[in-house]
């Protein structure tokens, strides 16, 4: 019953932060240009664009054109985008695919490396490795997401010719109606990796940290000493008593992080061409094609809010004390 | 041959303002079944001896000298393996704080479960049978429902009976029970207390109690060591320290016992705090709170002498006990 209180509150939390984003989406567009500008051209009179504009409802009070706005947004309606004279959601679906690659193939990157270096950092912190791993992510962190990017291309593409540094590739594998991923061919894959990699290092430094910090915390903690003192094997102490421990927070901090990851691709899709939403924000937002930004936030805020939520009740399965705290509540 | 032997322990914590020395040669021994007591204040180095006996210092601290005889086994010296297979076995533990002494994301059983299969080639189906039965023996309702407990669904005194039942899983030879009732509701602790004396009887454990509290120990214990600022400055059989003792820090803390002079009098403190590791004074560590000091007690630290029936450390001490000293 509390869960089921948590996760009802948990969810109007949500539906109101998406309120307030799209209400930020609309803004915009009342900020950003005149509309018709982009439906007409210079010959039409003043005259015709008055009666234009109260045929659209472009004089009507804000709120009233807002929640017009809203009454669309909810049944899937973001407008057309004046560029690709298409649905707005149709063009985010198209380039949406791409992006999930990225991102999940960045996550893959930062789990596989983060979370055993993380935890050797903390359980030798005096060795060798954990020295340079900790040197390297001092460094990593200050190092700009397109340094790492043109250096990656430099190397591995054009000096070594291993890897592809721009575009998905030729030969992706379509998994379900219009959502292609590079995951399943070696083409896709060499596309895959550059970028991936250059997303997940702006990414890496901090979890390794955060797992390290985390971990060595625990560590100290009585029930590791009482762990210990059972004469418990060392693996079972790290990886069950201190690791499960070290994964709640990481998973919250970590959640946050990879919905944070999506505004990054911005940077990374730009210097790979990498056909993906955050390519597709840029090219907008040159071409002054409001209704598809203003589509791209009110997507990114959803796809955002919804990690969050996800990994709140996720942490809150995981974690039996904060289930008390729910139902204390 | 007693069960454990301590003989000259030192335990050294290198830190940036040097070496600290936190145990100065301190030696005590438990027979077989036999219940002994360690008391000081806090910061006396109780609980480092304690895990110098585990060889679960905390970082950077380390044995420096000394043996730990255990069942004609150096503890001290034995090897990473050796050692784990010696604790939560043969020696176990049991914290002083309950609320923090069990992982809070596993369960009752898991934790239970573990510790034996840890130390015995048995199935889940018999540990579990063996944790369930030892969590009837410290009284704990329905034990089957409470292995799929997690520690937070219990309240600190059920807690800290499944950490005696968690130390008696393997029975164990002996059992050190670091200030066991101390985080403890004031009025459970005589419960817990006697709960724990009960099962060390019956399973024939030796105990090695520590506290704060001489009057637990003179109940519970056959052999008492007092230690301040990391020495024994007396020790014995815990009928003759606490019938006729000598230290005035011993005489400091019997006497600021309930119960000890006048009904009604005030308490009597010993004046001052136990000073860190970092400011021992010369001579006798206990000289500046010390009714009896004298100009030779500032310098030179006195030996641990048998004066009649025990142990004492203190330069005055024939003088004391003839009661001439002023
Ligand atoms: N990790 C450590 N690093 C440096 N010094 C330490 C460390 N652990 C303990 N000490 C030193 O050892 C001394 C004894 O500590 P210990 O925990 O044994 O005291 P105690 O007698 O158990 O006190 P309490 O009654 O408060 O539990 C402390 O004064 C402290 O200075
Ligand atoms: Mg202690």
């Amino acid at each position: 019953m509390a869960f089921v209180a948590f996760l009802i509150k948990r969810l109007l939390q949500a539906v109101l932060v998406m309120f307030v984003i799209s209400l930020i989406g609309f803004s915009i567009q009342d900020n950003l240009g005149d509309p018709l500008r982009e439906l007409v051209g210079q010959s039409v009179s003043e005259a015709q664009r008055e009666a234009m504009r109260d045929e659209l409802g472009l004089n009507d009070p804000f709120l009233v054109q807002y929640g017009r706005f809203l009454g669309k947004a909810v049944q899937g309606d973001l407008g057309r985008s004046y560029f690709f004279k298409r649905p707005v959601l149709d063009v985010i679906g198209d380039k949406f695919p791409a992006t999930a690659d990225l991102v999940l193939g960045a996550t893959l990157i930062i789990v596989l490396v983060s979370v055993p270096l993380g935890c050797w950092c903390a359980i030798r912190p005096r060795h060798w490795l954990s020295r340079i791993a900790m040197g390297a992510s001092i460094i990593g962190i200050s190092i700009p997401v397109f340094l790492t990017a043109i250096f990656l291309i430099y190397l591995f593409s054009v000096n070594l010719g291993w890897l592809a540094s721009f575009g998905r590739g030729e030969h992706l594998v379509e998994i379900a109606p219009g959502w292609t991923t590079g995951f399943l061919t070696l083409d896709g894959l060499s596309h895959l990796i550059l970028p991936s990699i250059a997303l997940s290092s702006i990414m890496m430094p901090l979890f390794i940290r955060l797992i390290r910090s985390e971990m060595m915390e625990i560590l100290e903690q009585d029930y590791i000493k009482f762990a210990w003192a059972k004469g418990l094997a060392a693996r079972r102490v790290w990886f069950l008593h201190a690791f499960k421990n070290t994964l709640l927070p990481v998973i919250t901090v970590g959640g946050v992080q990879i919905g944070t990851m999506l505004a990054y691709t911005i940077l990374t899709e730009s210097v790979f061409q990498w056909p993906g939403l955050g390519f597709m924000f840029i090219e907008a937002v040159t071409r002054v094609d409001t209704p598809l930004i203003i589509g791209y936030i009110i997507v990114v805020g959803l796809i955002f809010v919804v990690t969050n939520t996800v990994v709140d009740l996720i942490y809150t399965m995981v974690n039996p004390t904060v289930r008390l705290m729910g139902a204390a509540r | 041959m007693p069960l454990l032997d301590v003989r000259d322990l030192r335990v050294e914590f290198p830190t940036r303002h040097g070496v600290l020395t936190a145990l100065h040669d301190v030696s005590f021994s438990v027979d077989k079944g036999e219940r002994l007591g360690i008391v000081g204040e806090s910061g006396a180095g109780k609980s480092v001896a304690a895990f110098a006996i585990l060889n679960l210092l905390s970082r950077p601290g380390r044995i420096t000298g000394g043996r730990i005889l255990f069942e004609d086994r150096d503890l001290a010296t034995l090897s990473r393996a050796d050692m784990r297979a010696i604790r939560g076995d043969r020696i176990s533990m049991i914290f002083q704080d309950p609320m923090m002494t069990l992982n809070p994301v596993l369960t009752i059983g898991t934790q239970m479960v573990e510790t034996l299969k840890a130390h015995r080639d048995i199935s889940d189906a018999e540990a579990r049978r063996i944790a369930i039965q030892r969590l009837g023996e410290v009284k704990i309702p329905s034990p089957e429902k409470r292995m799929a407990s997690y520690p937070h669904e219990l309240s600190g005194g059920m807690r800290q009976r499944v950490v005696i039942a968690i130390a008696l899983l393997t029975e164990p030879a002996l059992i050190i029970a670091d200030e066991p009732t101390t985080a403890l509701d004031v009025t459970i602790q005589a419960e817990i207390m006697s709960l724990m004396l009960d099962l060390c009887r019956t399973h024939g454990v030796g105990l090695i109690l520590i506290t704060h509290d001489l009057a637990v120990v003179s109940q519970v214990t056959q052999r008492v060591v007092v230690l301040y600022a990391g020495r024994v400055v007396e020790s014995g059989q815990t009928a003759r320290v606490v019938q006729n003792p000598v230290h005035p820090y011993t005489r400091g803390l019997l006497s600021a016992l309930p119960g000890e002079g006048e009904p009604g009098a005030r308490l009597n403190q010993i004046r001052g705090s136990m000073p860190p590791l970092t400011a021992i004074p010369p001579g006798c560590a206990f000289h500046p709170r010390c009714d009896y000091a004298e100009e030779r007690c500032r310098v030179g630290v006195p030996p641990l002498d048998v004066i009649e029936d025990h142990n004492v450390r203190c330069t005055r001490a024939r003088e004391l006990i003839r009661g001439v000293a002023a």
